[in-house]
């Protein structure tokens, strides 16, 4: 085997890859080769390392310096100071990880990481994706190896059983309890079932699935075939959205490698088990998240959902007893099987096991891919992980479950999350997305953005879905334009009590709790909004006034200057004001001005 | 056009070679739309002929999924993301000052067909947002501002 005295691994996620590390790994390959050192030092791209906000993120062993936000030009220090001389790049080092003397930290000691439990993500950017061996030698397919030669079927659904394990996806099924309904279909060669993995990331804001197909591919595949063992089947299908290049990619090769090593196709291990995996890309519709949707997709069809029963366990994919799992739920079945149901049951709480990766995003300092065991408060996770809130802004409210899910108020940051605790709360885990709010966020257009995303993505199918979330988008929008009327509140609530009563699916289902949930923590915004025609939080435009504080003013005359609609009069060096029946809100005036004269209420 | 009869002959092979697999219909039609960039009614009419679909099960898979263009689309695809991380830090005034700077709305292609502005779903670079793409090229922590420059860029180009 071939030594290296330092290894520089370079997050090849797409965050990083977006924010330009494709280009850091050219540049540091090239400069290597130049000064001879391609033989002491090993590059490697690895999957996503959590951190996206200080992305590009570099992280240099055995040093650990974990280099942040680094760009091409930083790449010829690195190497001549760092690989060369043995001096760490002080400048470039991310914040967070030197303690007061300079010295930096170990990975597990920076805040961002310490709270942090990685099982899901234990092999991102750890490990290159592409090659199967560092893989194997992260003890993959192990766990496959034991399951086919030490465990019957019912064994292994014993043990996903007991482990407590239930679906990431976002409705939080046992997953021990899905696989016996297939396994209980009768088996044998003649009799054909399905393994599906739904890669399908739909939700806006949540992107773990993509980092765990990106940074760990073989952990999914791996847990297929388990799965595949465990009820009896040849053959499952990744449902992958299309968006997803590089996951798609990755994906790809490691079918391959699994293949060419007999991890995959026929008689694995010797034991005459077989299965094998195909990947079929979807291509931008939100609804093939709902499993009986993405069967359709998969058979080539519109994805629209199917009325249940008969569940997939029973009839799914081409008609046939099949099972469907998200990527995360994937990603812990390994770990399970090899650390032992009892392991995992061990973490989280009393109804929610293991750990939970969440996608932190919005107004929050560490935006990335956070791992943590449920039950975790929100406060821990957006203060203590997350950074807290930029700028010195106010907490408003945080986002989860997506347009499925519902806003948190402040009130509740200490909630230990879980399934249960945040459908309680009027929210839930959905896939995990994490979306924190500051007091510049108006809590009604953000129900509004929501809705329209659902009245965007409905597949039409149903009409309560259709037609009902459309109804509530024009109440919405009559709202933010201050056309709100009495009433309106009242009727949103008896559209959505409707809807979620009658939809056919889980995303007709759900659309109204964005609305429930923000009309029952943030009640006062929906009535400034229809009663005193007011945004608090300044974001609907129709319901904004810009005005000029005569105080301030030093009569300029910028912003008559550049006001498009001819707004504004005064005389110069005299204090102007703005006519309110012209103006177009378009926050010109407001941008030029040089006093902080213009304020807008 | 000439290079048009070698993208109908591109079609016909991925028709016979998808032919009576199942998922048929989504599969060509993918293929189909990297051929041709969109896939407009003839090419629709060419996949049920040549996989013995009814014509209104492919207009259906057409026009269900997002990613299907009926019509061509400009030269520069710009995408400008409407996930909630990049709508909350402010990606709607990132797409109003884009289709304000080129005179048209989402959904939409300049009359002189360089550029197309799409309202797009997560791109899961949440870590940079607001962000938006332009075929591949990925732009982030935006503010309306950095716009014109960059529309000026593809101009030039």
């Amino acid at each position: 085997m071939e030594l290296f005295r330092s290894t520089i691994l370079i997050c090849g996620g797409t965050g990083c890859t977006s924010s330009g590390s494709a280009k850091l790994y050219e540049r540091f390959e090239q400069l290597l080769k130049e000064k001879g050192l391609d033989k002491e030092v090993k590059l490697v791209r690895t999957g996503c390392f959590g951190l996206c906000e200080a992305g590009p993120v570099t992280i240099v062993y055995p040093e650990g310096a974990f280099y942040s936000r680094v760009r091409v030009e930083d790449v010829d220090e690195i190497v001549s100071e760092h690989l060369v001389k043995g001096r760490i790049v002080q400048r470039l080092l991310y914040h967070g990880s030197v303690d007061e003397n300079n010295q930096v930290k170990a990975l597990d000691d920076v805040d961002f990481y310490k709270k942090q439990k990685r099982v899901a993500l234990r092999n991102c950017g750890v490990i290159d994706p592409e090659n199967i061996d560092e893989y194997i030698a992260f003890d993959g397919y192990k766990a496959l190896y034991k399951v086919l030669t030490e465990m019957t079927p019912d064994d292994v659904i014993d043990v996903m059983k007991r482990s407590g394990l239930r679906g990431r996806g976002g409705a939080g099924f046992p997953t021990g309890v899905k696989w016996s309904f297939a396994a209980a279909q009768p088996r044998g060669p003649e009799y054909k079932k399905y393994v599906c993995c739904n890669a399908d990331e739909g939700d806006p804001g949540a992107f773990m699935d993509r980092s765990v197909l990106e940074g760990d591919p073989h952990a999914v595949l791996e847990a297929m075939a388990i799965a595949g063992y465990a009820i009896g089947s040849d053959q499952g299908y990744i449902y992958c959205r299309a968006e997803y290049p590089i996951a798609v990619k990755r994906l790809e090769i490691a079918i391959a490698q699994a293949r060419e090593y007999g991890l995959l196709g026929e008689d694995i291990f010797g034991t005459g088990f077989n299965f094998d995996i195909e990947v079929r890309l979807g291509a931008g519709a939100f609804v093939c998240g709902e499993e009986t949707a993405l069967m359709n997709s998969i058979e080539g069809m519109r994805g629209e959902p199917r009325p249940r029963p008969p569940f997939p366990a029973v009839k799914g994919l081409f008609g046939k007893p099949t099972i469907l799992n998200n990527v995360e739920t994937y990603a812990n079945v390994c770990q399970i099987i090899l650390n032992g149901p009892e392991w995992f049951a061990a973490m989280g709480t009393e109804r929610s096991k293991g750990t939970k990766v969440f996608a932190l995003g919005g107004k929050i300092n560490n935006t990335g891919l956070v791992e943590v065991p449920m039950g975790t408060s929100l406060r821990e996770i957006i203060y203590e992980i997350g950074g807290g809130i930029p700028h010195g802004k106010a907490f408003k409210a945080v986002q989860t479950g997506g347009p499925s899910g519902g806003c948190l108020p402040a009130s509740m940051l200490d909630t230990p999350i879980d399934y249960d605790n945040l459908i309680a709360a009027g929210s839930m885990m959905g896939s995990g997305g994490m979306i924190v709010m500051d007091e510049d966020n108006c809590m009604v257009d953000i129900a509004r953005f929501f809705l329209d995303f659902t009245v965007d993505e409905s597949c039409g199918k149903c009409t309560p879905c259709r037609v009902g979330t459309r109804r509530m988008l024009e109440i919405l929008n009559n709202i933010c334009e201050g056309k709100g009327q009495d009433g309106d509140i009242e009727r949103l609530e008896n559209l959505a009590k409707n809807i979620k009563a009658t939809a056919l699916c889980g995303l007709g289902q759900t659309a109204p709790n964005p609305v429930l949930s923000t009309i029952k923590q943030f009640r006062n915004e929906y009535e400034a909004h229809i009663y005193e025609k007011r945004c608090p939080a300044g974001v609907c435009k129709k319901l904004l006034s810009y005005v000029i504080d005569p105080n301030k003013c030093k009569g300029c005359t910028m912003c008559a200057r550049v006001c498009p609609a001819g707004a504004i009069v005064g005389k110069v060096k005299e204090a102007h004001a703005i006519d309110t029946s012209k103006c177009l809100k378009c926050g010109a005036c407001m941008e030029k001005c040089k006093f902080g004269a213009i304020s807008k209420k | 056009m000439p290079d048009m009869k070698d993208k109908y002959l591109q079609l016909d092979e991925v028709i016979a070679k998808n032919k009576g697999s199942r998922g048929a219909v989504m599969r060509t039609l993918q293929e189909a739309q990297q051929i041709f960039d969109h896939v407009p009614k003839d090419v629709q009419i060419k996949i049920a002929e040549g996989l013995n679909v009814p014509l209104s099960e492919v207009y259906g898979v057409a026009t269900f999924y997002s990613m299907f263009s009926l019509e061509p689309r400009g030269k520069y695809v710009i995408g400008v993301c409407l996930g909630t991380a990049c709508y909350v830090k402010g990606s709607k005034n990132v797409l109003e000052r884009i289709e304000s700077e080129l005179g048209v709305k989402a959904g939409h292609s300049t009359k002189d067909g360089v550029f197309t502005i799409k309202d797009t779903r997560c791109l899961g670079a949440c870590g940079l947002a607001p962000v938006m793409m332009i075929n591949d090229d990925v732009y982030g922590r935006l503010i309306p501002d950095d716009i014109p420059a960059i529309l000026e860029k593809y101009r030039a180009m």
